[in-house]
Order: structure tokens, then C-alpha cells, then sequence
């Protein structure tokens, strides 16, 4: 097979990837290409290969076909998560995870896009640039009042904006949000789409949604994923008059 | 903009730091020596010579649990096979101690030990080649440890073993090398062990100034082992570490090897392990495949969780009560001692799960306010 890394400038890119679990087809023959600067939108019902999806984008989970690539060149299904996440691409998972033990302050530190080597975590310091670079973050995220509490003792909103946070202060070129806004309130919701779209003036974000309310909110493309494959794809409004698209969220 | 000073990890380096512990150094390196050579030997505060290397011994094991504090507390990964890097290090003084008897022995052979001779062993098995130098004898008290856990460390945190199931095979690693420590044939004296040392670096081990020595020398890598356990969870790694306690597929996706800061740290506490059993060795004056065996690491863990996972501090003073209560106890009423452990394990598991050390500090790992500035112009 033809290697994709000389016919594409896109950002990511995604062709023939399948997966299987025990010959359940995660992903069947998906194709899906992200240009460098979009904020994209993905939805699909569940088991439709969504999370399958960022699982192989990030290393998580190897394909068993198909190309993977990131930024014309870079084969994603050669290199392991700490690899893929060094190459800029970063991350939300739809259950919040920080760091509970550790400050709001400790775990945007631990973001910091520095040397990720253990010798030079051991000597690292924390000098003011950085310390700086954090304070940035933490009032771009709302957070600078809670800075020194431990991050366990956030609400579910602030959990998922100091989520945010850390791929935010990593400088990611990528960044891949799933269900950013499960179990949030309708405030917070709000609150995490101006969020989202203000930081998608200078990155590429891709956005997997169940809420069509927040999605619609985002005004962005939407590419809908079914039984892991590519079912429709175009702007919402597009994506919501069509017949396809209406059998399977509706029901047949 | 105003840079607020003192952020949780620079302070931990402060005044009054270092008061502490050059308080607690002082007490343990000359309260000791005094008692036991200055007081009058009738006086009822007088340190009785045989008592010297019974403190040693406390302090090894004190060693020895901070190394598995530093694993369990910190990174969570619980070795229930400590005992072994713990008895490899011992190996390695008692070899050297056992090259140093020379024509000395029962056989009085200049070539081989004793229990060689017996076995009718016509020369020196390589692997003891070196071991009459005490530089090399020392090298080896790291490197045998040091690459054991490497090698270990390397096959089970690469492929992601983690939880009961890394316990579960350092306990079999452990239970190995006890049986394989047991044999005759491999040449480290079998079920007996290595014993009947006369000296050390020319001095009789038997002399009360030589017993002081190992009492300060365990006192001294006591404590720069504890300097350096609070270098490493002081700083960012410690934090990485306690992230991937918690939460170790989050930190692979934020690009930290988490293999190799497993390694970094299973490498570092197995040699200060090793550090503690070659201590020990000449103070209790045998070393035997009994160490290796499963129980005794499995002591090292309730050392630790009696002291306090998670604090350095904690587990050094657990090691010391539950021996000593252990040597009074099993003087005392021997038959209740293997009672009274479980016991105290298990009620410190249920009543104080954060052990001594929980007793002193706030119920939740909350750190001091740390102070950012607030950036001009910019608002959440």
C-alpha cells in the first residue's frame, strides 16, 4: 500500500482504519481527514467507533489496517502514547481525570511543555517564566482562585477545564475533546463552548459530542460516525436533514 | 508583576528543615556514642556494648523501609520482594567478610571458605573472584541489587505490570532466590550461610569501637539515604510520580515515560535496600537465605504502614517500634509475637490507614496555598 505521507498537507489523517475487538469491527474502513486550523465536531451513537477513534489517533490502541497520519508525515500507528503525545497532539478524556492528589497549580505543572525525560524531572525547577506561563492558564481556565487547592476537591465543571488547562499549556498543534461537556450544567456548558471556540482561533480541536444543543452552539463541521465508519459529514444543519442520518438516531 | 515567593517544593529546603534534621542527626550520631563509652558502665543510663549493634540493626531496617516507602507511598508500587535486594546486599559483605577470615577458619585454608572445603570445592567459583577487596566488595552491595531491579523492573513495568500482580511476582522473586540461596551448590553456603566473620577493613568485628562505627555508619546512610528520598519526592518527578500513582494511563498522554520513571525509582530504593542488608551483615553477624524469605518482605510493608505510607519520615519510625517492640516481645512472650503483628496490622489498616505519620498531619494531602501572580489584563 502507497504510503499517504506525500499526497496529503492535512493535518490528520485517517484512511481505511479498522479495528477489532474479538471480531466486533470498533472502527470498519474509516476514513476521516482534519485540516490544520478547523475545529471539528463528531458525532454518532454509541458504538458508533468514537472513542475508538482518538484511541488509535493516540496511541492507545494499534489499528489492525489502515494509515494513520499527523501532519503529512508522522505515522501515529508506529508510535506509543508518550510519543504521539510529545508530537503536540493532547487528549480529554470523557471522564475527567487530574491528578486528585496533587494542586490545581501541581497539575498544570506537570502540562508544562518541558523535558519529559525522568533526569530532568528530577532537576527540574520551577522558574518564573513557568511559573508565570501557569498563572496564564489558570485565569484563562477560571481557576486562578483555586490554584493551590487539591484538584480532587474541584467541581466536575472545574475538573474539565483544568483538563483543559493542561493540554492548553502544552502548546498542543492537537487537541481531541471527548464529551467535553458530559455532566456539566447548562451554565457550565455555555461557559465550556466559549471556551472551546476561543481556543480554536490558534489550534485544531476536535470536539465528540453527544449534546446537539452544545454542538450546534460550536457552529462547526460535523462528521457523523456509524458502526465505525463515516456515515455523513457537513454542517449541522446538513447533518440533521439527513435520511441516514435521522434512521439511525431515531431509530428504524 | 509580582512573583510570590516560596512555592511548596523550593521551601522544603528551608531553615527549618534543615534545624530538624540536624537535630535528629545529632541525637542518633552521638547520643549513642556517649552512653556507650563516656557514662560509667553502672550508671543506669549506660549503653551496654551488645546493645550497639541491636540499634544498628534498627537503623537498617529503618533504611529498608524508607526504600519501600519510597516505591509503595510515592509511586505505588508495592514490592513484596524487598527482602531480596535487601539479603543480596548482605550477600555481598558477607562474602567479603568471609574472604577476610583467610587462614582463620576451622580448616584453616588460605584458598577457600570453610563450607567450600567441606564440600570438597577445589578452587574459587568466579562469582567470588573480587570479593577479597573491600572497593569491589562495596561496588557490588550497589550493582547486584541495582541490576537485579533494573532487569526485573524492566520485563514487569514495560509490560505494564502493575497492582497485586507486580506484589504477587516479587514475592515469587524473592521465594526464588531463597530456594536457590538454599542450595548447596550454588557456592553461597547453602543453609547456613555465610557466618563466623572475624574482621572488617582490618578491624575485629567483635571490638565494641567496630560495632560503634557500623552503628554510625548506618546512622550516616540512614540518613543521606533520606536526604536524597526527599530530594526525589520534592521535586517534579516526585509529583509525576504521585500523578501516576493515581492516574499512571494520564500521565503516558501528557508524553511521560512512565516506564522509565517506574525503573528510575524500583532501581534507586532496591540499591538503597542493598545498602541497608550490607550494613546489617556484619552487625548481626550471619547472613543466611532465611532473609530472602517471603515473610520478612512482607514485614518490611507493615513497617511502612504502621509508620505512615507516603511520608519519608513515618516509615523510619515505624520500622524502629515495631522492632523494638519485637525484640522485647519476642524475649517477653515469644509465642504472641506473629499474633500481635497481624494484629497491629490490621488495626492500623482499619483505625490509622495513614499510619503514625497520619496522626500528625491533616487529614487531606493539602499543601499551603500556593501563591501565583495575577497577570495583567487578562481575566477568566
Amino acid at each position: 500500500m502507497k504510503t499517504a505521507a506525500s499526497t496529503t498537507d492535512a493535518l490528520l489523517y485517517l484512511n481505511g482504519v479498522t479495528v477489532s475487538f474479538d471480531g466486533f469491527k470498533a472502527l470498519n474502513d474509516l476514513s476521516l481527514v482534519v485540516e490544520e486550523g478547523e475545529l471539528r465536531t463528531i458525532i454518532g451513537p454509541n458504538g458508533a467507533g468514537k472513542t475508538t477513534m482518538m484511541d488509535v489517533v493516540t496511541g492507545k490502541t494499534r489499528p489492525d489496517s489502515g494509515e494513520v497520519f499527523f501532519g503529512g508525515s508522522e505515522d501515529l500507528s508506529r508510535l506509543d502514547e508518550a510519543a504521539i503525545a510529545n508530537l503536540g497532539i493532547g487528549r480529554k478524556f470523557q471522564q475527567p481525570t487530574v491528578f486528585e492528589n496533587l494542586t490545581v497549580f501541581e497539575n498544570l505543572e506537570l502540562a508544562l511543555a518541558e523535558g519529559r525525560g525522568t533526569w530532568a524531572t528530577l532537576f527540574s525547577q520551577l522558574t518564573s517564566d513557568r511559573r508565570d506561563r501557569i498563572a496564564a492558564t489558570l485565569a484563562r481556565i477560571g481557576l486562578l482562585e483555586q490554584s493551590g487547592q487539591a484538584a480532587g476537591a474541584l467541581s466536575h465543571g472545574q475538573k474539565q477545564w483544568l483538563e483543559i488547562g493542561m493540554l492548553l499549556i502544552h502548546d498542543r498543534t492537537l487537541l481531541l475533546l471527548d464529551e467535553p461537556v458530559a455532566g456539566m450544567t447548562d451554565r457550565e456548558t455555555e461557559q465550556t463552548a466559549e471556551l472551546i471556540l476561543d481556543l480554536a482561533k490558534d489550534r485544531t480541536i476536535i470536539v465528540v459530542e453527544h449534546d446537539m444543543a452544545f454542538v450546534r452552539s460550536l457552529g462547526a463541521r460535523v462528521t457523523v460516525l456509524h458502526e465505525g465508519s463515516v456515515l455523513a459529514e457537513g454542517s449541522i444543519d446538513f447533518v440533521q436533514n439527513h435520511s441516514r442520518v435521522i434512521e439511525v438516531y431515531l431509530g428504524r | 508583576m509580582a512573583v510570590a515567593p516560596g512555592v511548596g517544593a523550593r521551601s522544603a529546603w528551608g531553615p527549618g528543615f534543615w534545624a530538624s534534621f540536624a537535630a535528629c542527626a545529632l541525637v542518633l550520631t552521638l547520643v549513642v556514642p556517649v552512653l556507650n563509652i563516656w557514662v560509667a558502665p553502672d550508671s543506669p543510663v549506660a549503653l551496654p556494648d551488645y546493645l550497639v549493634p541491636l540499634l544498628g540493626k534498627y537503623l537498617c531496617y529503618a533504611l529498608l523501609a524508607l526504600s519501600l516507602d519510597l516505591i509503595w507511598g510515592y509511586a505505588g508500587i508495592l514490592s513484596l520482594g524487598h527482602g531480596a535486594f535487601f539479603a543480596l546486599g548482605g550477600y555481598c559483605t558477607g562474602m567479603y567478610l568471609m574472604r577476610q577470615i583467610g587462614t582463620r577458619g576451622v580448616y584453616g585454608n588460605p584458598l577457600l571458605p570453610d563450607f567450600m572445603v567441606f564440600l570438597n570445592w577445589k578452587e574459587l567459583p568466579w562469582f567470588w573472584w573480587g570479593f577479597d577487596h573491600f572497593v569491589y566488595a562495596a561496588a557490588m552491595v550497589v550493582l547486584v541489587p541495582g541490576l537485579l531491579a533494573l532487569v526485573f523492573g524492566w520485563l514487569a513495568f514495560r509490560s505494564r505490570v502493575t497492582g497485586v500482580y507486580l506484589s504477587i511476582i516479587t514475592q515469587a522473586m524473592t521465594y526464588a532466590l531463597m530456594l536457590a540461596f538454599f542450595r548447596n551448590d550454588m557456592g553461597f553456603g547453602g543453609n547456613n550461610g555465610l557466618t563466623d566473620y572475624k574482621d572488617i577493613l582490618g578491624w575485629d568485628v567483635h571490638w565494641s569501637s567496630t560495632r560503634l562505627a557500623l552503628y554510625l555508619a548506618s546512622a550516616l546512610a540512614l540518613g543521606l539515604g533520606y536526604l536524597a528520598c526527599r530530594f526525589i519526592t520534592v521535586s517534579k518527578l516526585g509529583r509525576v510520580l504521585l500523578a501516576l500513582r493515581d492516574a499512571e494511563s494520564r500521565v503516558r498522554f501528557l508524553g511521560y515515560s512512565v516506564t522509565n520513571a517506574k525503573l528510575f525509582v524500583f532501581t534507586f530504593s532496591a540499591v538503597l535496600a542493598g545498602i541497608a542488608g550490607a550494613l546489617y551483615v556484619p552487625q548481626v553477624g550471619i547472613i543466611n537465605p532465611s532473609e530472602f524469605s517471603p515473610g520478612n518482605s512482607i514485614e518490611i510493608a507493615i513497617w511502612v504502614s504502621v509508620g505512615g505510607r507516603g511520608s519519608l519520615l513515618g516509615p523510619i519510625v515505624g520500622a524502629v517500634l515495631v522492632n523494638l517492640a519485637k525484640t522485647w516481645l519476642t524475649g517477653a512472650a515469644p509465642e504472641t509475637w506473629l499474633f500481635v503483628l497481624g494484629a497491629l496490622f490490621v488495626v492500623m489498616t482499619l483505625v490509622f490507614p495513614r499510619g503514625l505519620a497520619g496522626l500528625t498531619r491533616r487529614p487531606d494531602r493539602i499543601r499551603p496555598s500556593v501563591a501565583v501572580p495575577v497577570p495583567a489584563g487578562e481575566q477568566a
